[in-house]
């Protein structure tokens, strides 16, 4: 049978190591089944999230060759097979052991989003054709990767200031929601720093689920902000109306 | 079965694991833009050659005193920040020059420089970023009069014909259409800003221009490749023809 | 030898984050109650997620003639008359107001042209009846109560694992447990506990369950001396994935059929045309899945031992709106197009039936203070559940427990509990650190799996099963002994060592309730009892702990209302 050489970061907040671990490949088979090999036969005390194991519930991120990856979905036949497959925890996130870090912030972000609150009187009745839309934010899984590979995140360390991706897309569901009777522009601006994001679209590769983050979520809200603060005839054109 | 250990590599700029040619795709955007941007300058300071015939270079066009009666330097600058306001402000370029050029970061999970405080776009200069839409009312009125000079093109001194020219030109303006109205701020405006389609005040006709402008704008960066090209090919050959390298070939 | 242990307070603890735990937390925190949820991952990947097909309501949206009357004889059928028909009805009667209330908090289903919820086609289900978004409706719904959960101020914790119940003088009072990160412990307080905990698949080797189905709420209750009922009944999907290896048993959705899906066996045939002529790929899946087994075994299988299911006939734009996860699933793991050729199924373990005892109003189990919803409580589905009720029973009964629990904890005397539970508790989950030995726990855990995949699986026998009982007794002792390296920080080799325990005991029930149901009914095939018996129709069977040892009771079935009874025998076509 075949083998291959995976690297894996064996260590916590303190600091650790890549530690080399050879394993058998059967076909079809994807980095996660190798962890749990590694899990299995060789360290039992290998930490690594994972749940449904068919990319559904985005919790086996990690780097893989430099990339942030859903390990269930990433095959080790997409590989190259002649080197080392290096297997890091997620970068923008303080490590805890191996491959678990600590996305607690995450949830702690989404507690400042105002949830979905229905117009009021309103009839419902929804169309098929503006539930598509919402329909592609609500794919998210979770997965944290597009907050992994965000370099506002991940390079300049914005967590207190900015909200990352993944709450773009949570935002923009909810924005665009057929009924929702709530504004979020300036929350956007001034609290969940839309602003920061260069729209540089790394999360947009990353997405194990193919959301277009960037042009489906963030530039529209990033549109709807300049609505509300930046373009002076909207503003103008509120005012005379009066809303 | 535990191998040597190997420590990780420190964060710097350029530093990853990935092991493909990240650095291709900021190089070719580097070459292009930057290559881009050098003839722009020239020809736009050239003040020369920007006109054959019924051919006007889209780098001149609108023609605002050529005679210089009240502007002494190149008509040229008078309207590039129209075009070039468009571009700079534009959702897609800005994601390839802020890698290309400011390392921001340079390639997704690879390493930018340890340094300033970052703003993002929410401090001057890049905070003008949220007027795009006002280049895009701008960009529609350089689109209007570049397709003026493509009808123009099809006359020579009063009777129909087909040059080359002709058609570069209008090829050119063609792709400039298209880039212009796969803009992000026009997808907006169309009916991007819609929350309800099927319950707002002329939703549907809405409904349908946001699809429109949703193919378009989902080949937002094709267009603005293609068109960057084409404005600079038609400027160079409406050049080469003003001063005699190239004979303009009449097809019709 | 006490270490250092935090202390939390909750009127209602409930343990479990999944479609159930989330809804009666949201109940319970409606009626005004401190709610406290615990689960073993993160918060919204509990295998709600999973779910795809839908949510089944008799909202009649599509289907105008659909009521809960009729939903309520689908379930009772598809359960052959095993089900708690109490439950049944709440089920049938409460389902589409609990659907409704999702859309009121956020979720989004697909639309028919008149702009209300669409319900698909479903097994077992007499009309089109599940409310569903393309094959991910199971996200959506947990997508909505978590965010909903975490505005209304419940406190979650996560990545925290319950090993034992806290008892004073026979009502639940508590929870011990430890959080799996840094492996420190944490004891609960709590007037009332609610378990949401699911089911126990990870015990078969083929399974569309995650690590974390290992049955941990049976087992607690078990052990505070609650009763489990109808263990015998374990759900296998009729399709899961069969190839590649490392994909083997993830679940592939029955929507695949809902839409039109046609399974094929090697030659071609359209097999179930011999098995269920009626309802074809749609029947129930107790009858899909022992048809794919039974082509399989007579070596009309596929190359890898499964069966051909094919939906290529319908547009390829189709399949991808109404099965994206599907079509990206089989592209991405299998190399296979589904809009070009067939898949290959085969059967694998999915559900369980069976599980805590509870009463239909209430969801209380058999002790006071304790109450289950979702699949680790018993009773709705009988014998064999159909696709669909079980995010409706989530919902449901999931509320019904919430209220019931917050209403016992306004009646109930603070918590309190004797501490010698808490350093006992405290040994057992260390003692494999102490182990000496080289016995580990993944060892122990892919024999479980291979004993109960190849002795407990969808055809029993006396003699598999009796062998059975003797290799999990095996198992226990090895269990005992696993030893476990590292530290406590993040040590799956540790966490899976508890689990274990919990595996063996409802492996164990499972085993000892399907030896004693001499007969074939719904989900329970036996090969040496082919047959529904009529005497079996009337009991159910009973696991309870008792001085320290498994014992099973059979208990009678409740008779039912004149009124029901009607409707079920209306419409005997």
């Amino acid at each position: 049978m075949k083998e291959a050489t995976l690297l894996v970061f064996r260590g916590d907040s303190n600091g650790g190591q890549t530690i080399a671990y050879r394993v058998p490949v059967a076909p079809g088979m994807v980095v996660l089944d190798a962890l749990h090999h590694i899990q299995g036969h060789l360290a039992p005390d290998l930490a690594v999230r994972w749940n449904c194991k068919a990319g559904k519930c985005g919790s086996c991120s990690a780097e893989v060759n430099g990339r942030p990856r859903l390990t269930c979905k990433t095959r080790m036949d997409d590989l190259p097979q002649d080197q080392p497959i290096t297997v890091l925890p997620m970068k923008s996130f303080p490590r805890i052991k191996d491959l678990v870090t600590d996305v607690s912030w995450n949830y702690r972000v989404n507690r400042k989003i105002p949830p979905f609150e229905p117009r009021k009187g309103v009839e419902w009745k929804i169309s098929q054709l503006d539930v598509d839309r919402v329909q592609e934010f609500r794919k998210c899984i979770e997965c944290f990767l597009c907050q992994d590979v965000c370099h506002v995140l991940r390079e300049h360390d914005k967590q207190e200031q900015f909200a990352g991706p993944r709450f773009f897309v949570r935002i923009a569901g909810l924005e665009m929601h057929p009924l929702d009777g709530r504004h979020r522009a300036a929350l956007l601006k001034d609290q969940l720093g839309l602003g920061l994001c260069n729209i540089t679209k790394c999360c947009t590769e990353v997405c194990p689920e193919e959301i277009r983050i960037t042009d489906n979520a963030i530039i529209p809200l990033k549109e709807r902000v300049v609505d509300e603060f930046y373009d002076p005839l909207t503003m103008l054109f509120r005012k005379v109306r009066g809303q | 079965m535990a191998g040597v250990p190997t420590s990780l590599p420190e964060s710097r700029l350029g530093s990853t694991l990935r092991g493909d040619a990240w650095w291709m795709e900021i190089l070719a955007v580097v070459i292009v833009l930057g290559g881009f941007g050098a003839y722009a300058t020239l020809r736009a300071f050239e003040n020369a050659y920007y006109f054959w015939g019924p051919y006007l270079s889209p780098f001149y066009s609108p023609l605002i005193d050529p005679q210089h009666h009240w502007w002494p330097f190149s008509p040229a600058l008078l309207i590039l920040v129209g075009p070039l306001g468009f571009r700079a402000t534009c959702y897609y370029y800005r994601k390839a020059y802020y890698r290309a050029f400011f390392f921001d970061p340079p390639a997704c999970a690879v390493g930018e420089s340890a340094r300033r405080n970052y703003r993002g776009e929410t401090a001057f200069p890049f905070i003008l970023q949220n007027v795009h839409r006002y280049f895009f009312y701008l960009a529609v009125l350089f689109i209007a009069f570049l397709w003026r000079d493509a009808f123009r093109s099809f006359f020579f001194e009063g009777r129909f014909g087909v040059g080359v020219g002709t058609l570069v030109l209008t090829l050119n303006v063609s792709l400039l259409s298209l880039y212009t109205f796969s803009c992000h701020s026009l997808r907006h405006l169309a009916g991007g800003k819609l929350d309800c389609f099927s319950c707002a005040t002329f939703g549907r006709p809405r409904f349908a221009a946001w699809r429109v402008s949703t193919f378009l704008n989902e080949r937002h960066m094709l267009f603005a490749w293609c068109s960057l090209v084409s404005v600079g090919f038609a400027d160079f050959y409406v050049r080469m023809v003003a001063c005699g390298t190239f004979r303009d070939l009449r097809l019709l | 030898m006490t270490t250092n242990y935090e202390t939390r307070e909750h009127d209602v603890l409930v343990i479990g984050a999944g479609g159930a735990g989330l809804r009666a937390s949201l109940e319970a925190l409606a009626q005004g109650a401190s709610v406290g949820v615990i689960c073993k991952s993160l918060l919204g990947k509990a295998h709600t997620v999973m779910a795809e097909g839908g949510i089944a309501a008799a909202m009649a949206h599509v289907d105008s003639a659909d009521n809960w009357k009729t939903h309520f004889r689908d379930t009772m059928r598809g359960g052959k008359l095993l089900n708690n028909w109490r439950m049944a009805q709440l089920h049938a009667q409460e389902s589409p107001e609990r659907v409704r209330e999702l859309e009121q908090w956020g979720a989004l289903f697909d639309r028919t042209e008149k702009g209300d919820i669409l319900q698909r086609a479903f097994g077992g289900h007499t009309f089109k009846r599940l409310c569903h978004v393309g094959d991910r409706t199971g996200l959506e719904m947990i997508r909505t109560l978590q965010d909903r959960g975490v505005q209304q101020g419940i406190d979650v914790y996560m990545e925290c694992t319950v090993t034992r119940l806290l008892t004073d003088g026979g009502r639940v009072t508590g929870a011990f447990a430890y959080w799996r990160e840094a492996g420190r412990f944490i004891v609960f307080k709590a007037k009332a506990i609610v378990i949401a905990t699911g089911g126990i698949g990870k015990a078969w080797r083929i399974t569309s369950n995650s690590w974390e189905y290992t049955g941990d709420g049976m087992a607690l209750a078990y052990e505070a001396g609650a009763e489990l009922m109808d263990m015998e009944f374990v759900q296998f999907h009729p399709t899961g994935m069969v190839w590649p290896p490392g994909v083997q048993g993830i679940l592939v959705t029955e929507a695949v059929r809902g839409e039109g899906g046609i399974l094929r066996n090697k030659a071609g045939e359209r097999f179930m045309e011999k098995y269920d002529p009626k309802r074809m790929e749609l029947s129930t899946r107790d009858v899909v899945a022992r048809s794919i087994y039974t082509e399989v075994k007579e070596g009309r299988g596929t190359e890898h031992g499964g069966a051909y299911l094919d939906i290529s006939h319908k547009a390829a734009e189709y399949v991808k709106k109404k099965l994206p996860s599907m079509y990206h699933q089989f592209k991405e793991l299998a190399d296979v197009d589904i809009t070009k050729g067939p898949m290959e199924v085969g059967p694998t373990c999915h559900y369980m039936m069976g599980g805590i005892r509870v009463e239909a109003e209430t969801a209380q189990s058999t002790i006071s203070g304790l109450f289950a919803a979702g699949e680790a409580a018993a009773g709705l589905h009988g014998s064999n559940r159909l696709g669909g009720n079980s995010l409706s029973d989530l919902l449901v009964f999931g509320r019904r427990a919430g209220l019931a629990a917050a209403e016992y904890a306004k009646r109930a005397s603070a918590s309190s509990f004797d501490n010698s539970q808490i350093d006992q508790a405290e040994k057992e989950l260390l003692a494999p650190f102490s182990n000496s030995g080289t016995e580990s726990p993944y060892a122990v855990q892919r024999d479980l799996q291979e004993v109960m995949q190849n002795l407990v699986g969808i055809y029993r026998t006396k003699e598999d099963l009796e062998k059975a009982l003797v290799e999990l007794g095996k198992l226990k002792v090895r269990t005992a002994k696993a030893s476990v390296e590292g530290s406590r920080l993040f040590n799956p080799g540790w966490h899976l060592s508890y689990d274990l325990k919990a595996m063996l005991i409802v492996s164990e029930a499972v085993t000892l309730s399907a030896l004693a149901r001499t007969e074939s009914r719904g989900a329970h095939s036996r090969i040496d009892y082919p047959n529904v018996d009529p005497v079996w129709e009337k009991k159910h069977n009973i696991i309870v702990r008792e001085s320290g040892a498994m014992k099973r009771r059979e208990s009678p079935l409740e008779a039912m209302p004149e009124d029901l009874q009607q409707i079920l025998a209306e419409d005997r076509s």
